[in-house]
């Protein structure tokens, strides 16, 4: 029997397990809107195309299954674009589907015709565009095949309409050979044992964890080595959950933005070894000068990243699950119990102890989010904006699990957290999800509090407000001589009343000592929830 | 910096010429040139790319290549060991009094002349880079009108040939 491209598309959604679609309809994706109708899969309407793949790489990084997000062609699929770049800069698993004109029209400028493969080729791992509708089961087997193997990451696949309606014998491939995509998984075991070598005769050797440890699932294995050999561990932005906050060998985030003690350990390691992560340069920008000072170790399953930003002296490619296993398997007992030491005793000597006063006027985020902390339980999970909030909610916040703390990494994009928390929400319905913001983020992507009405999601937000854009003020009070431009958020909205329209209950509170009754509020609601920090736009993250 | 020869068997699909390009811009990467075509199997292309750069820029446009889905092998070919040619067609000003020089010229490169005007005369010659610069360098006198070249292809010595591994 033939069915429609269309329904082919649904029907290939079904035998990828797909629950959920995110999405936004328009006229070149309405025959898949169509077939969606008869189909078990749940489609969640966003309320900007943005918002819809947002949610979707929210619900892959919650999840670890392959988020599916749609629009229509032309400024549909645009507004994807944001999104698709997220995900690509994290390496996050996700498809993405375009509606597009007929193919017949394409090239000639029509109503809603745009090159979406042509835009989204720089920070897409693959894109098709469909040429026959007979391909279509093979192009999306393939396509979750890419997104979900190797180093994971978005692909599109941008469909004519005429496509869509076109009538084609339906057989779901059971395996896929393209002959340029072999990734490789198994590290060479030969330089698995160099690496094994190279830690037991540093003196001071340390571990940088990356967001490949939590795409990986490999946060058992990184534990078990560390506790074997004895190394201490500090985590990128991208790696912050693959060990819990509290693991004591746990130095915290290191980079510009990072702890003092992740960094002094860096600065005094004499032997790193990096786990995927890609030495970006906002966690290590002088890569040059720690390569002079250590032995560099580098497990990464995307070669490119291998030499890439640092030289390495120990290339290892391949799963880092797999490869940490056999590195934890073949290395001995170690005891580095003297360099942990001289660590633990360089962050004593530097503690700021600063006083939080109760009775303020303001409220002291950090102080906040150390409070927030100690009341959520294992499996909540954070989103963040990009700002202010998300160097706060990083320094500060005690992530224990992998997948429970999900930020804009790469890309840095505001008004992430928002509409990635109604992914999160839709995939783990259990969990309570918390959304950290800040007041400039907050209002990028604030329609979707309409989405969070819609379904009843209980997404609960945090607002720091300091009617700034915070972070660029604390840039131009640093480096541009306090001539602040164009960062002052004047005459913002009543965002509890805002909130209010939505279905929301608010609560602002502007002192520390109203913190903690106000989060035993929010946390016992389980409804959508609100609440509103007033913060000093003096407040630091550095 | 260096001159590096890159081989790269690529999918015979639309957009993939651009994919590649692209790559290059968005990475800073320079090509010197570029070519493709189709090769004994018609599903496959083969691109032949000169860089310019160090070996680490090399290493990575080898390295950034290889993540595109649609490239299947990549080989940088030492120039000692492969064979390479280039082939040009050069216009340049030729009346009675300087014509038959020219020709002599194009005999000792060994081109041919392929089309003769009353003020012009088109060379068609093929060869290594060197080669086609030497040429080039010997008839600029005369006034070079206009030059077509095709960038460079090249192919490995002896029975080493670049396959695809079907695994």
């Amino acid at each position: 029997m033939k069915i429609t491209g269309a329904e082919a598309l649904v029907k290939c959604l079904e035998n990828e397990n797909v629950k959920v679609v995110f999405g936004y309809p328009g006229a070149a994706i309405c025959p898949f809107y169509d077939a969606l109708l008869d189909s078990g899969i749940m489609h969640i309407l966003t309320r900007h195309e943005q918002g819809a793949a947002h949610a979707a790489s929210g619900y892959s990084r919650a999840t670890d299954k392959v988020g599916v997000c749609a629009a229509t062609s032309g400024p549909g699929a645009t507004n994807l674009i944001t999104g698709i770049a997220t995900a690509y800069m994290d390496s996050i698993p996700m498809i993405a589907i375009t509606g597009q004109v007929e193919t017949g029209l394409i090239g000639r400028d029509v109503f809603q015709e745009v090159d979406i493969t042509g835009a989204t080729t720089p920070f897409c791992k693959h894109n098709y565009l469909v040429k026959d509708a007979n391909d279509i089961p093979r192009i999306m087997k393939e396509a979750f095949h890419i997104a979900s193997t190797g180093r994971p990451g978005p692909v599109l696949i941008d469909i004519p309409i005429d496509m869509q309606i076109q009538k084609i014998g339906f057989i779901y491939p059971e395996s896929v050979n393209i002959k340029g995509y072999k990734p490789t998984y198994r590290g060479h075991l030969l330089q698995i044992k160099k690496v094994a070598e190279a830690v037991k005769n540093a003196q001071r050797p340390l571990i940088c964890a990356g967001g490949g440890i939590i795409s990986a699932n490999a946060s058992a294995e990184l534990i078990e080595l560390i506790e074997k050999c004895g190394i201490p561990v500090v985590t990128t932005l991208m790696g912050i959950g693959s060990i819990p906050s509290e693991h004591p060998m746990n130095l915290g985030m290191l980079g510009s933005h990072g702890s003092y003690g992740a960094n002094n350990a860096l600065y005094n390691a004499d032997m790193l070894l990096i786990l995927g992560a890609r030495v970006g340069d906002r966690a290590m920008g002088a890569a040059h000068d720690i390569a002079k000072r250590a032995v560099i170790a580098h497990i990464d399953i995307d070669p490119a990243e291998i030499g890439k930003n640092i030289g390495t002296s120990i290339p290892v490619v391949g799963d880092i699950k797999e490869s940490l296993k056999k590195l934890g398997e073949i290395s001995t007992h170690g005891d580095k119990s003297h360099w942990i030491f001289k660590l633990e005793e360089n962050v004593l000597k530097n503690q700021k102890h600063t006083e939080i006063k109760m009775e303020s006027t303001t409220v002291n985020p950090g102080y906040f989010l150390d409070r927030l902390s100690g009341i959520i339980d294992e499996d909540t999970i954070i989103t963040t904006e990009v700002g202010q909030n998300q160097i706060w909610a990083a320094s500060h916040l005690r992530i224990m699990n992998p997948r429970t703390f999900i930020t804009s990494g790469g890309l840095g994009t505001m008004g992430y957290g928002l509409p990635s928390a109604v992914g999160v929400k839709i995939g783990r319905p259990q969990a309570k999800v918390l959304s950290i913001s800040g007041d400039g983020s907050f209002q990028m992507s604030l329609q979707e509090l309409g989405t969070i009405k819609q379904y009843k999601l209980g997404v609960k937000i945090v607002l720091f407000n300091n009617s700034t854009l915070g972070m660029v003020r604390e840039l131009q009070k640093l480096k541009y001589c306090g001539r602040y431009s164009a960062v002052i958020l004047e005459d913002n909205p009543d965002f509890i009343k805002l909130v209010e329209a939505y279905g929301f209950t608010g609560e602002r509170i502007s002192s520390n000592e109203e913190i903690d009754g106000a989060l035993d509020r929010m946390m016992e609601n389980d409804g959508p929830y609100l609440l509103e920090c007033m913060v000093d736009p003096e407040e630091p993250t550095l | 910096m260096a001159k590096h020869t890159l081989s790269v068997l690529v999918e015979n699909h639309a957009g993939v010429l651009s994919r590649v390009a692209g790559l290059f811009s968005r990475r800073g990467f320079n090509i010197d040139s570029l070519t493709v075509g189709v090769t004994e199997n018609p599903q496959v292309s083969r691109m032949t790319i000169v860089v310019d750069g160090d070996e680490y820029i090399v290493e990575q446009v080898s390295k950034q290549l290889n993540k595109l889905i649609d490239v299947i092998k990549i080989k940088q070919l030492d120039k000692a060991d492969s064979v390479s040619r280039e082939l040009v067609l050069l216009k340049v000003n030729a009346d009675a009094s300087t014509r038959s020089e020219i020709i002599q010229i194009v005999e000792i490169f060994r081109g041919n002349i392929v089309d003769v005007s009353k003020t012009t005369l088109t060379i068609e010659i093929s060869g290594p880079t060197e080669k086609i610069e030497a040429l080039v360098d010997m008839v600029r006198q005369f006034g070079i009108r206009e030059i077509v070249r095709t960038g460079t292809i090249a192919i490995d010595r002896g029975n080493k040939i670049i396959e695809i591994d079907n695994t």
